[in-house]
């Protein structure tokens, strides 16, 4: 499946106002590529979980939010990057409540069940890269 | 009675609080503060937070809900949280955080019907 990139916004995450910048950024492009108000809501919540996990784990990265195309299907395609201390338990941290922030431990495995594609690169003192999609629906 | 955007009304016995404002760290940490104060200071009977404005709850801000009702009932103030949007519900499901221990209602009325009165 080939993905094709129609457009994409490249943001900052250093402080809670990115956090917020991030999610109304994610919640307009589903809404441009024509995302379900359900669909909308996921991928808004996935990209607010995300983007805290940045926050709250590595201190600062970046988030990318694009819209995408790929078999006639459209979706939004988002990708969240750090340089922070990456993730040891990569196994425990999916499984949810565990956390190391102060948080309910569900940033992973929350926005992992709430999109279609989830895909993690991580290793301890490599930083952590996050993939994510949402596929409109017809 | 409210420091920030957050308005809290008070409705026979209780307080209605409407969340309308994306809870974002400080305002989250303001609310919990204005709400719990008010609470104090009116000796509410039942304390409704009425979310119908937020089409977005992560877990942060859903934590910040289900604590402030535990915080309210420790003081001795029942809380009911109202208007919980159907996509919202979906999504806090999907998570696995169903704010477990919170009692919630469709609306405001509902919801006022689930309060004790001091009276």
């Amino acid at each position: 499946m080939t993905i094709r990139v129609l457009n994409r916004d490249e943001m900052a995450v250093e402080t809670e106002h990115d956090v917020v910048t991030v999610r109304r950024k994610a919640q307009a492009v589903a809404h441009g590529r024509g995302l379900s108000t359900f669909a909308i809501a996921a991928i808004t919540t996935a990209a607010s979980e995300l983007a805290r996990n940045v926050l709250a784990h590595a201190r600062r990265g970046t988030a990318s939010v694009e819209a995408v195309a790929a078999d006639g299907r459209s979706g939004v395609r988002m990708v969240f990057r750090d340089d922070g201390p990456g993730i040891a338990d990569l196994p425990r941290a999916l499984a949810g409540g565990y956390s190391t922030a102060r948080s309910l431990g569900l940033g992973l495995s929350g926005s992992r069940r709430l999109v279609d594609e989830f895909e993690i690169e991580t290793a301890p003192g490599k930083g952590t890269v996050v993939t994510v999609i949402k596929w409109a629906r017809f | 009675m409210s420091r920030g955007t957050i308005p809290i009304l008070r409705v026979a016995d209780n307080l209605l609080v409407t969340v309308q404002t994306e809870l974002h760290d400080q305002v989250a940490e303001a609310f919990q503060e204005d709400v719990l104060a008010a609470v104090e200071k009116t000796g509410a009977a039942g304390l409704l937070i009425d979310v119908t404005g937020l089409d977005i709850v992560d877990s942060y801000v859903a934590r910040v809900l289900s604590d402030t009702a535990k915080m309210a009932r420790l003081m001795g103030t029942e809380t009911v949280i109202v208007g919980i949007r159907p996509e919202v519900a979906a999504t806090l499901v999907r998570m696995g955080y169903a704010m477990p221990g919170v009692r919630t209602a469709l609306n405001v009325d509902e919801g006022l019907a689930m309060l004790p009165s001091r009276r």
